[in-house]
């Protein structure tokens, strides 16, 4: 256990400073590294939806509505405040968090599919604000943010994000969330306060997204009210479901998949969208439970299959 | 221990349970039957706060729990199984029993997060408990199959184990020896008259199979259209004229 967490701590460093070297002497060509950028973004995007939508069965429309706060937030306190990255991430973070308890407590006592209505709306209300606020430039957006976001920021924080919700996940407090999902009279009765856990995953969602958007920000040095718009929300949410609800490791080679495909299609103009769409359905039809279905993709999975794995969701054995 | 006052409950025009006066005292081992849609189960949504009584009240202990939430009535020491099984599906066994080991033994959120120390202990802890419990109900071969992967008899022993981990007070059994052929049921019955004794339980527990309800009942309730028309010990039912009534219908 020990020396296998050694080796992919190596690996994952080995990983950071392959692409640390490529990146620095422009091995890798400068578009290429956007979407790597992109990649981790949308990697850290896609797993914080996936705790809420996948493990926790709650369905959420309003992502990109959290990544704007994060983005706005931290953008302000670099560019006009003149604080230092790591606060204004961690800020950004935090007033996500605190939307996401404000949004989920009324809405998350609810069964059903209200919290998909409410979050929709939520995302379009956090538009409609920014375009109105001068102070963050209206509708024009805030133009020149220093761009802060490098490799190693980017490579920390999609790390920290996957580590973070992998340890929820496999504690006694993840295992409500998913409890939540399987049977809420049942995890009810069992002590579990629903709303609580629920309420517990979106914020702790939002609190990623927020990292999401202030990177993005600090990347693109131009953020806009439309750069976060139901589109993205609904790009995110296709990339949880792709790689399937209740897979971490899924949500990751998902929104690297699409990511890549994003910069495949690029070239195809106005097909572009049709030829995603079509991928898309293509996978609904012959795989609809995701890449993954909720089953994690381990390197001991790759060497052993079928061994009935220990009491964790990573080390789930295939059903 | 357990005890509720004209409990009501109506949905709409319909009375599902109407002026129930139910008492439980600490170690019995009380049957509630009746036939198909007399509100049994409705009893039991009651007493765990699933539903919110439209009238009466339900003590615990003396404390009046209505309008408690089922989380917090589970604190207070009442467990429950379902009729229609109500697993974890996706989860193993063993995370399923470690479930209801939450509310009571959990360690902090940052400890999960950051792996400190009591996350491990409190790992070991739960799964040291929830392993003694499956091997009780002999389920710790299975301790990593998916719940939905079990057969059904295995099913319903793990919804009892599950509602064991909770650590309750008062136990009530939905129906749990529900599909389960003569030789099974048997079993049942020997090893919930077992954990009462182990675990000092107060169990309440609604059966259509009357071989089980007369072999380890003490008391038994009898409800039909919502209302209690028997009450008495099994021998004192099998010979009331009202519930061979309500079981056979009248005589033409």
């Amino acid at each position: 256990m020990k020396q296998r967490n050694i080796l992919i701590g190596i690996l994952l460093i080995a990983f950071y400073l392959v692409l640390y070297f490529a990146m620095g002497n422009n091995i890798i060509p400068p578009f290429q590294q956007v979407n790597i950028y992109l990649m981790g973004i949308n990697i850290i995007a896609a797993v914080s939806l996936n705790l809420i939508v996948g493990f926790t069965g709650q369905l959420a429309l309003g992502h990109a509505g959290f990544m704007a706060v994060g983005a706005y937030v931290s953008a302000v306190l670099t560019m006009k405040l003149g604080q230092p990255f790591l606060v204004a991430i961690v800020a950004g973070a935090f007033v996500s968090f605190l939307l996401g308890i404000l949004i989920g407590l009324p809405t998350l006592r609810l069964k059903g599919d209200y919290l998909a209505i409410a979050t929709l709306g939520f995302g379009e209300i956090i538009r409609g604000v920014l375009v109105n606020i001068d102070y963050v430039g209206g509708a024009a957006g805030m133009n020149g943010i220093p761009k802060l976001t490098n490799w190693t920021w980017l490579y920390v924080f999609t790390l920290i994000t996957i580590f973070a919700i992998k340890n929820f996940l496999n504690s006694t407090h993840g295992r409500a969330c998913i409890a939540v999902r399987d049977n809420e009279i049942a995890a009810e009765t069992m002590g579990i306060n629903t709303t609580r856990y629920k309420v517990l995953a979106f914020s702790m969602g939002a609190f990623f997204a927020g990292i999401a958007g202030a990177l993005y920000a600090h990347y693109f040095f131009l953020i806009q009210p439309t750069t976060f718009t139901f589109n993205r929300s609904f790009d995110i949410l296709v990339m949880v479901v792709f790689g399937g609800l209740g897979s971490l490791t899924g949500s990751v080679l998902a929104a690297m998949a699409v990511t890549a495909l994003n910069a495949l299609l690029i070239d195809f103009g106005g097909l572009r969208m049709i030829i995603y769409a079509l991928l898309l359905i293509i996978i609904m039809v012959f795989r609809p439970q995701g890449l993954l279905g909720t089953k994690e993709f381990t390197f001991r999975s790759l060497f052993r299959e079928k061994e009935g794995g220990t009491a964790s969701v990573k080390d789930k054995s295939p059903n | 221990m357990l005890k509720t006052n004209r409990l009501t409950k109506t949905f709409g025009g319909l009375t599902a349970v109407s002026n129930l006066n139910l008492e439980l005292e600490q170690g019995e081992l009380v049957g509630l039957i009746g036939p198909n849609g007399a509100g049994k189960t409705t009893v039991f949504n009651l007493l765990t706060g699933v539903y919110v009584p439209t009238e009466g009240e339900i003590l615990l202990d003396g404390q009046n729990i209505v309008s408690k939430k089922p989380y917090q009535i589970t604190a207070l020491g009442m467990a429950r199984t379902f009729q229609n099984i109500r697993l974890f599906d996706s989860l193993s066994v063993l995370d399923n029993v470690k479930v209801a080991n939450h509310w009571h033994d959990k360690y902090s959120l940052a400890g999960a997060l950051l792996r400190l120390k009591s996350y491990y202990t409190g790992e070991e802890k739960m799964t040291n408990d929830a392993l003694e419990l499956l091997k009780i109900f002999n389920l710790e071969d299975k301790r990593d199959e998916l719940a939905k992967n079990l057969p059904y008899g295995e099913q319903r022993r793990l919804e009892i184990v599950r509602a064991l981990a909770a650590k309750p007070k008062i136990l009530l059994l939905d129906e749990p020896a529900a599909g389960m052929n003569p030789n099974e049921t048997h079993e049942l019955m020997e090893l919930i008259k077992k954990i009462r004794d182990m675990y000092n339980l107060t169990i309440l527990l609604i059966e259509h199979d009357m071989s089980l309800v007369m072999g380890i009942c003490q008391r038994i309730y009898v409800l039909d259209y919502g209302k209690i028309i028997a009450h008495g010990t099994p021998d004192e039912i099998k010979n009331n004229p009202r519930v061979i009534e309500a079981y056979l219908g009248e005589e033409a």
